[in-house]
């Protein structure tokens, strides 16, 4: 790195989105966090390393994948044209792998062999279990005791493949909580441990090498789009937990100023503090877990518990890029509540045949409402960023498809 | 009053505020000065303490349940204050709290209520310039983490900003009760002096008397915290005062 007359750490920028972002961890792991940042600084401009992830993206992981024109959907909502990004194809069945996967490669490289992570829908703990058994790698999920619960099937997947998965009791029992389990666990065991962060949350560098890792989803669209319809579309929507998928859906349209980016918060049962995860709305600026971003809290500082059908969506905070780009008034960020993620759920699985994780069913539900006001001319690229087959548990609940109905 | 440790090693006790209640941390608070604590950690309950073990993630939890809140810890500083003019007061949270209320009203307030210092888990040397220089302005004394983790350079930056004394953690990890004591600790104390000639104090599992000792040898004062809130826990609120009293004079024996 002395030879380079670039600094590749100072490329990647100081990990600042406008105000946001940042640094604000326990000095533990300060050491860890910079030695991070220069490992993912050199793979960056790396040929080899990007050339093995490209191929682990292509032959493994199922990339590129398709942009599909959702012509039933679109023709029954008498608007817009609807394009579906479908990253619920990918192997492990969301975006999440595009990002354990880097991450895994670049642990490997800093020859660390302890891996750990927190999830929350159990997408990116199921991700992130796969690419250590690809890798051999050793495993430990934090999940919150309530999405162990609500996400059951994940956390055999997990099990089957390796992993061992922690519950967390603590506060909610949800993503938020499975984070701060996992960062005590990293600042314990900081030496011999990689913390592969499964959202574009947390300290620097994790932000913006999240978004690296995410960005071929819109690397893709974008040139997929351009074959299918000749031009850009006039709005991309994805749903917001921390921000990765929409960040990486978002991320090669933003510099195109006719292009409307909508993120999808969860609206959950109400608009009281604790009933949704609609931080651009309900939340303020704050620290939570390492960065500087919207924050759903109390006048006294107090983080809110959450709530959402989806517990990928359940979280108190978001990326701090997003909340740069809600500022600037780059993107717009607006909310589904759980019944409008529910129908949304079932009129996407009736209209094309696609069962949609709920986290994504959120995107899915901003199209049905923006559909119908715009032209049938205009176009609509939505980010399906996972898929639903984990969800039919509270599928089957809240629907009631156990009997002849729904 | 400027912080100091005049007997050797000198001690500093860490209580969360509010638990059990926040009359008893007051309590709690004096015996503990009276019992020859040099210098008081007020900590602010925060709903998500992740660099705290179980012992006070419990205790945070109860005070964040009864609704205590950093405005509540600056009154109990004051009434501290009023009654103890010369025992040392730190004010210990996590960032949020004191983000939600402003840097500058937090640092009017602190001062105010007699605080000598503030101590912020999640604050490093790198980020801190807005509020390094709001507790300038009101005659506060930052106090800066230094981990065994941390390289020279970066020992360096915290000794320079650090005020007060230098928090030295013993370990990597979190907070809590161990038996023994790292082997980290005596090397980073040592890594540490040369850089300055600030009173180090190490903590992060130190748990008894021999403890407290074996620190003497190489720092100025030693940290007691999960010790303590575990005591606390264990007693009822009419009991805690002089459980924790008899543990401070027990320490330096
Ligand atoms: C399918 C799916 N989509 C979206 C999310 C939300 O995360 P993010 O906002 O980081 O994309 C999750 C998280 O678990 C998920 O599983």
């Amino acid at each position: 790195m002395e030879h380079s007359i670039i600094d590749p750490v100072r490329t990647l920028g100081n990990g600042r989105f406008g105000a946001y972002g940042g640094r604000y961890v326990p000095e533990t792991l300060m050491a860890a966090l910079q030695e991070l940042e220069r490992a993912y600084a050199a793979v960056r401009e790396d040929q080899a390393f990007q050339g093995e992830l490209a191929a682990l993206l292509k032959d493994y992981v199922g990339r590129p994948t398709p942009l599909y024109f959702a012509k039933r959907l679109s023709e029954s909502l008498g608007g817009a044209k609807i394009y579906l990004k479908r990253e619920d194809l990918l192997h492990t069945g969301a975006h999440k792998i595009n990002n354990a996967l880097g991450q895994a490669l670049l642990a490997r490289r800093m020859g660390k062999q302890r891996i750990i992570a927190e999830t929350g829908a159990g997408q990116h703990g199921v991700a992130t279990a796969t690419v250590c058994a690809l890798f051999g790698m050793e495993c430990v999920i934090y999940m919150g005791e309530e999405d162990m619960r609500r996400q059951e099937l994940n956390v055999y997947r997990m099990r089957l493949l390796g992993a061992e998965v922690r519950g967390v009791g603590a506060g909610s029992a949800t993503l938020k909580d499975a984070i701060n389990e996992a960062m005590r666990d990293w600042v314990t065991n900081v030496r011999t441990t990689f913390y592969i962060l499964g959202s574009a949350l947390g300290a620097h560098p994790y932000p913006t090498m999240v978004r690296d890792f995410h960005r071929v989803i819109s690397r893709e669209a974008k040139q997929q789009i351009l074959e299918h319809e000749g031009k850009l579309p006039n709005a991309v929507i994805a749903c917001v937990g921390g921000g990765s998928n929409a960040i990486g859906a978002f991320y090669e349209f933003i510099p195109e100023p006719n292009v409307r980016l909508i993120g999808v918060e969860a609206g959950g049962r109400g608009t009281a503090l604790g009933e949704h995860a609609a931080r651009f709305s309900g939340g303020l600026p704050g620290v939570l877990q390492g960065t500087y971003s919207y924050v759903l809290q109390n006048d006294a500082g107090q983080v809110a518990t959450t709530h959402s059908v989806s517990a990928g969506l359940d979280y108190a905070s978001v990326g701090p890029e997003h909340a740069m780009l809600h500022d600037q008034g780059r993107a717009t960020y607006t909310s589904a509540t759980d019944t409008e993620a529910l129908d949304a759920v079932k009129v996407l699985s009736r209209t094309e045949g696609i069962l949609p994780a709920l986290e994504s069913a959120h995107a899915v539900a901003e199209a049905i409402k923006q559909a119908p006001k715009l032209a049938k001319t205009d176009v609509i690229l939505v980010n399906v960023s996972g898929r639903g087959d984990k969800d039919m548990g509270i599928l089957a609940r809240e629907m009631e498809l156990k009997g002849a109905g729904a | 009053m400027p912080i100091q440790f005049p007997k050797k090693p000198g001690l500093v006790i860490y209580l969360t505020a509010g638990d059990p209640d926040l009359e008893t941390t007051k309590q709690i608070a004096i015996a503990a000065i009276d019992a020859g604590a040099d210098v008081l950690e007020l900590g602010v309950p925060f709903s998500d303490p992740l660099a705290d073990g179980p012992v006070i993630q419990r205790a945070m939890e109860r005070a964040v349940g009864r609704g205590v809140r950093l405005t509540d810890v600056l009154t109990l500083c004051k009434a501290i204050r009023a009654e103890r003019p010369k025992g040392g007061l730190i004010l210990f949270s996590y960032l949020n709290p004191v983000l939600r209320m402003g840097m500058e009203p937090f640092c009017v307030a602190a001062k105010a209520a007699g605080a000598d210092g503030v101590l912020l888990t999640d604050m490093i040397v790198e980020e801190a310039s807005e509020y390094m220089a709001a507790m300038k302005k009101h005659g506060l004394a930052p106090v800066f983490l230094a981990a065994p983790t941390s390289p020279d350079d970066r020992l360096k930056a915290i000794a320079e900003h650090t005020e007060g004394f230098l928090y030295a953690i013993s370990r990597t990890g979190i907070t809590g009760v161990s038996s023994t004591l790292s082997d980290d600790a005596s090397k980073l104390v040592q890594r540490i002096r040369q850089f300055t000639d600030k009173p180090i104090a190490l903590g992060f599992g130190v748990s008894n008397a021999e403890h407290v000792r074996t620190v003497g040898e190489y720092a100025d004062a030693a940290v007691i915290g999960s010790a303590i809130v575990a005591i606390i826990e264990k007693s009822t609120p009419q009991e805690a005062p002089a459980a924790v009293a008899e543990f401070v004079r027990g320490l330096r024996r």
